[in-house]
């Protein structure tokens, strides 16, 4: 009588998830914050991009709805180990944001409402790899989670996609952000496993 | 609204103890942002992140952080304008 076990295949575990070194997946949100959870009422809430010069590029809570959205469904990241595929959301892309802008600069510091900040190159921001989202699985998203809006940078580990974003300055020189004046890498990427200084 | 995930001060013993050969669960911290002075365990420690953040109690700045790696350890008092440590009397003193 042959014994029929689900999902065994009698291969390598080809179908288990490719997650980056040293992961493990989790079904849940869990909840990561360096402070307070900031109060911000969408009538005020706004998000500034300042240029290298000077320059700001401002965008109200209405401007920004009114912008092309999109959909993201992406895997994210967090240094602290989890990961969780497949998440969903609704935002507007950095490239829409960064389209008008008139700038040189290589380096990007996105400030949060709470103090909170984290850097990246401008070059990961742009070719559909970013998003400033509001929504997470068709709900507005939840403030514990970023909201009213937070960055989606999903190819870094998740602290670069700051909660509560407010703006981002643009700047010849890399400034680094919060954690990564703490001692964890500049750059952040999970594949190559970037989680500290010199990794 | 999910209440806030703080800890106090106390949970810093363990870790610190780590970095610090002395005893910091009695010691003392001045704030650098506003100038309040208070037991380190007064301080509010949020730990749900990737390294331990402890906020003053009175103008919630960050005071200490520290970040632990498998073999490295990043303590920032950057915050902190002092730390008050109690000590042995010294002897002759
Ligand atoms: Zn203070």
């Amino acid at each position: 009588m042959a014994i029929i076990t689900p999902g065994f295949s009698g291969r390598p575990r080809s179908g288990a998830p490719d997650l980056p070194p040293g992961q493990y997946l989790t079904p849940d949100f869990p909840v990561l914050s360096a402070g307070p959870t900031p109060k911000v009422s969408r009538d005020t809430w706004e998000f500034v991009i300042t240029s290298e010069t000077g320059t700001e590029y401002r965008w109200s809570w209405d401007e920004m709805m009114g912008l092309p959205q999109e959909t993201p469904t992406v895997d994210i990241h967090c240094v602290t180990r989890w990961s969780k595929l497949g998440t969903n959301w609704q935002g507007v892309s950095l490239d829409t944001l960064l389209d008008g802008v008139d700038t040189a600069a290589d380096y990007a510091l996105a400030h949060s409402y709470g103090g909170y900040t984290t850097n990246l190159p401008l070059d990961d921001l742009r070719d559909g790899q970013a998003w400033l989202v509001h929504t997470y699985d068709g709900a507005e998203l939840p403030a514990e989670h970023g909201g009213p809006a937070r960055l989606l940078v999903p190819h870094l580990y998740f602290w670069k996609s700051a909660k509560w974003v407010r703006g981002i300055h643009l700047g010849i020189e890399d400034t680094p952000g919060f954690w990564e004046t703490a001692g964890y890498h500049d750059y952040g990427d999970p594949w190559r496993e970037q989680r500290y200084q010199g990794d | 609204m999910t209440a806030l995930p703080y800890v106090d001060g106390n949970m810093l013993d363990g870790p610190l103890g780590e970095v610090f050969a002395v005893d910091l669960s009695t010691a003392i911290g001045r704030c650098a942002h506003c100038g309040t002075t208070g037991p380190v365990a007064g301080l509010r420690v949020y730990s749900h992140a990737p390294g331990l953040v402890a906020r003053c109690p009175t103008c919630a700045e960050v005071m200490l952080r520290l970040v632990r790696a498998p073999d490295r350890a990043w303590l920032d008092l950057g915050g902190t304008t002092y730390l008050e440590l109690p000590m042995p009397p010294s002897v002759g003193g």
